[in-house]
Parts: C-alpha cells; sequence; structure tokens
C-alpha cells in the first residue's frame, strides 16, 4: 500500500530521515517559544483589563490587538501558515474576503441601531 | 478504482486531500463563529447606555469568573502546543513520546471541559433580583433553603413560580460590588452578606441564563458551540491516540497526515477561544 511500510512494530524507519529530523527539532524550539510567548499574551491581556484606558474603544482595541497577535503566532506556527502551499492561502483569502464582508456589514449596520435609552425597563412587566 | 492523492501530496498543488478538506471546513468555520460574534456586536452596541443590573439591559462586565477563564485558557494553549508536538514526535520517529503528547492533549482537553461545565453550573444560582424600590441585587439565591442547580430546571425560579407556590421570601449571598468597570471593589461592606428578600417587594428575578439577559444568551451559545468543537476534537484526537494508532504501522505518511489535519482543527478552536476569553470575560 505504502512505500514507507515499515514491519517494524513500534513503526521505526531509519531510512533517510536525519536532515528532516533535525528541522523538526529546530521547529519544537519555535514551538515551546510560541507556546511561551501565548501564555505571556494571556497574562497581558488579563493584565489591561485592570488599566483603566479612559474610553471603552480603546479597551477594546487593545484587548483585540493582543488576541491578534496571539492568533497571528498560532496561525502561523502551530498551524504552519508560515510556509503553506498556495491553495491553502487561496482559500483562506476568500474566507478572508467573506468575513471583512461580514464585520463590514456588522459596523455598517451598528449605525442603524435603534438609539438606547428607552428600552431601561424591559424588565417591568 | 483507488482515489488518488490520499495521502501522497498532488505534484501541483503540493498537498494531499485531507488538508485541501480541512481548510475549507475551516474557512466554513471562520464564518460559522464570525456571523456569531457578528451577533454578539450587534447585541452589545444596541445595549442601552449605563451600568448592568441597575440599568436592567445594560450591557454587563466581569460577570464572569477571570481567574477560572484565564486559567482555562492556559489549559487550550498547553493542549495546542502538545498537539503539534505529537504531530512533530511522529516526523521523529519517537511514536511513544507521541501518545504522551496526545494524552496530555486530550487531558486538558476534558479538563477545559469540566471548568466550563463548573463555571456554567454556577450561573444557574447565580441571580439578578430587581426590587420595586428601583435597586437591583446580584447573587446566588436559595428557595426554600436550596440553591438551584443547573441539572435540573425544576430548580429555576421566576417571580411568577414564587408567586403560584406562595414562597414568602428568598434568600441571597450578595455579589461584591462593583465599580462601573466591572470590577469588584477591594473595600466592599456588603461582599457576601446574606440577605432576605420579601417575593413581595420584587419585581424582577433570573438566574444569570439565557432568559435574562442576551449577554448570558450570546455567552452560552458561542460557548457551548465552542465547547462541542472541543468535544468533538478530544473524542477525534483519543481515537488517533489509541485506536487509530494502527494505521502507524501499515501506512505511517498517512496516520502523520491525519494527525497534522486532527491538529490543524485543535489550534482552530484554540483560536477562536483566543477572542472569545477577552470578548466574553474581560470587554
Amino acid at each position: 500500500m505504502s512505500e514507507h511500510s515499515s514491519t517494524n512494530g513500534s513503526g521505526h524507519e531509519a531510512q533517510g530521515h536525519d536532515s528532516h529530523a533535525h528541522d523538526i527539532a529546530g521547529h519544537i524550539k519555535t514551538y515551546i517559544i510560541i507556546f511561551g510567548s501565548l501564555l505571556v499574551g494571556t497574562f497581558l491581556t488579563v493584565l489591561m483589563y485592570y488599566v483603566d484606558f479612559s474610553s471603552m474603544a480603546m479597551t477594546v482595541a487593545v484587548a483585540l490587538f493582543i488576541a491578534s497577535i496571539k492568533a497571528f503566532l498560532v496561525a502561523a506556527y502551530f498551524m504552519h501558515l508560515m510556509s503553506e502551499k498556495k491553495l491553502v492561502y487561496s482559500v483562506l483569502l476568500l474566507a478572508a474576503f467573506f468575513f471583512t464582508g461580514l464585520m463590514g456589514l456588522t459596523l455598517w449596520g451598528s449605525f442603524d441601531l435603534p438609539t438606547n435609552s428607552t428600552h431601561k425597563t424591559i424588565y417591568v412587566p | 478504482m483507488e482515489i488518488p492523492y490520499i495521502y501522497k501530496a498532488r505534484p501541483d498543488t503540493g498537498l494531499y486531500n485531507a488538508k485541501v478538506g480541512i481548510w475549507l471546513f475551516l474557512a466554513s468555520e471562520i464564518m460559522l463563529f464570525g456571523a456569531l460574534f457578528s451577533a454578539y456586536i450587534l447585541l452589545r452596541v444596541s445595549a442601552p447606555v449605563g451600568f448592568w443590573p441597575e440599568t436592567a439591559l445594560a450591557w454587563p462586565r466581569g460577570l464572569l469568573n477571570i481567574p477560572i477563564g484565564t486559567f482555562n485558557t492556559a489549559v487550550l494553549i498547553t493542549s495546542s502546543v502538545t498537539v503539534v508536538m505529537a504531530w512533530a514526535s511522529l516526523q521523529m520517529n519517537k511514536f511513544s513520546h507521541f501518545r504522551v503528547y496526545m494524552v496530555i492533549t486530550v487531558l486538558c482537553a476534558f479538563a477545559f471541559l469540566g471548568i466550563k461545565s463548573f463555571e456554567y453550573n454556577d450561573k444557574f444560582s447565580h441571580y439578578v433580583v430587581q426590587l420595586k424600590s428601583g435597586k437591583a441585587v446580584t447573587g446566588h439565591i436559595e428557595v426554600n433553603g436550596k440553591h438551584p442547580r443547573f441539572w435540573n430546571f425544576s430548580d429555576q425560579w421566576s417571580l411568577a413560580r414564587l408567586t403560584t407556590e406562595s414562597v414568602k421570601e428568598i434568600s441571597i449571598t450578595v455579589d461584591p460590588e462593583r465599580d462601573k468597570h466591572g470590577h469588584v471593589k477591594s473595600h466592599s461592606n456588603h461582599a457576601h452578606e446574606n440577605k432576605t428578600i420579601a417575593t413581595d417587594d420584587i419585581q424582577f428575578l433570573g438566574s444569570y441564563t439565557p432568559a435574562t439577559h442576551p449577554f448570558f444568551a450570546v455567552y452560552f451559545l458561542i460557548t457551548a458551540l465552542h465547547g462541542l468543537h472541543v468535544l468533538g476534537g478530544a473524542l477525534v484526537l483519543a481515537y488517533f491516540a489509541f485506536p487509530g494508532a494502527k494505521m502507524w504501522k501499515d501506512n505511517p505518511q498517512q496516520f502523520i497526515n491525519r494527525i497534522e489535519v486532527g491538529g490543524l482543527f485543535w489550534h482552530f478552536v484554540d483560536l477562536v477561544w483566543i477572542f472569545l476569553f477577552p470578548v466574553v470575560y474581560l470587554l
């Protein structure tokens, strides 16, 4: 079925994997660094919650900025998007297009909402 | 007929079938969670200005347990790094390391779900009580000496039910006071004070569940959908770690690919949480 077939019980196959294994060892170091960065990012996000940015917009922007960096680290290194094939990028470009459109419509829609001061007492039957 | 490129990469794209498949699937998942985040944004910006619960439908902040949420985030990040380490271990022909990393990943997944259930459970006995005087109190309630529990919907209370069952009063363990940012005030006098409230004084009462406030509706919807993804991912990864690992002997390349694809899904689940955590816990 496969040229990689191995009858060895533990799945060992020695042929031609040395340089490959060396690359992977390098990757592992990267993974550990990213892991650390993600934990630091999480800690930072929580820390920012206790910082009083005078505006809510600023608070949201800071939180989403840190989240975006963390998301980039996961996507770029854990999901290997740093060095992926072109077709994968095409698929993601399509998702990015529609996602941006969705968020754009959300933003547009948010200007169209009724003003908020009237339904304060909705709990009252 | 044999299906081509099951595990070998197609020369022109450089991808095997499952890799194209998982990325198409993840693209659709981006839109699924994107739509829910969009709903969250619209609910939030349309909420009345003011501070919850004094202003009944103002957007609440800081209601969820931040230390627990932070810990759960760390648990999920750990599982994300262990699943990629599992994949790297296979690349280096270290099957025993692979299995250890996979077991840690699956354990982290169940730890995450366990912690989340604990948080969910708490919300079912946590109530907001609006008094006829216009004041509002939040805290954990006891009715007839019993805490409501989430596995028993008949434990849930509304004003109508209090009235029909002629419950004269409820007791509530009052939450610590919060400032306008939702931060707990450090020198709160009323923290954990036990209060008795007469049913006649109550204007409204509801638990921290979807019917009470759009925040809880969107919180439970998104986190539960995310939780289902964690559960699904954990089951698949557990399958790969044990019964599915037989493939390592017959077709190691296809098995490595499976772990890569399973891992991609798992990282995506982590990625959603990276946004979800600040959005529902902190903002």
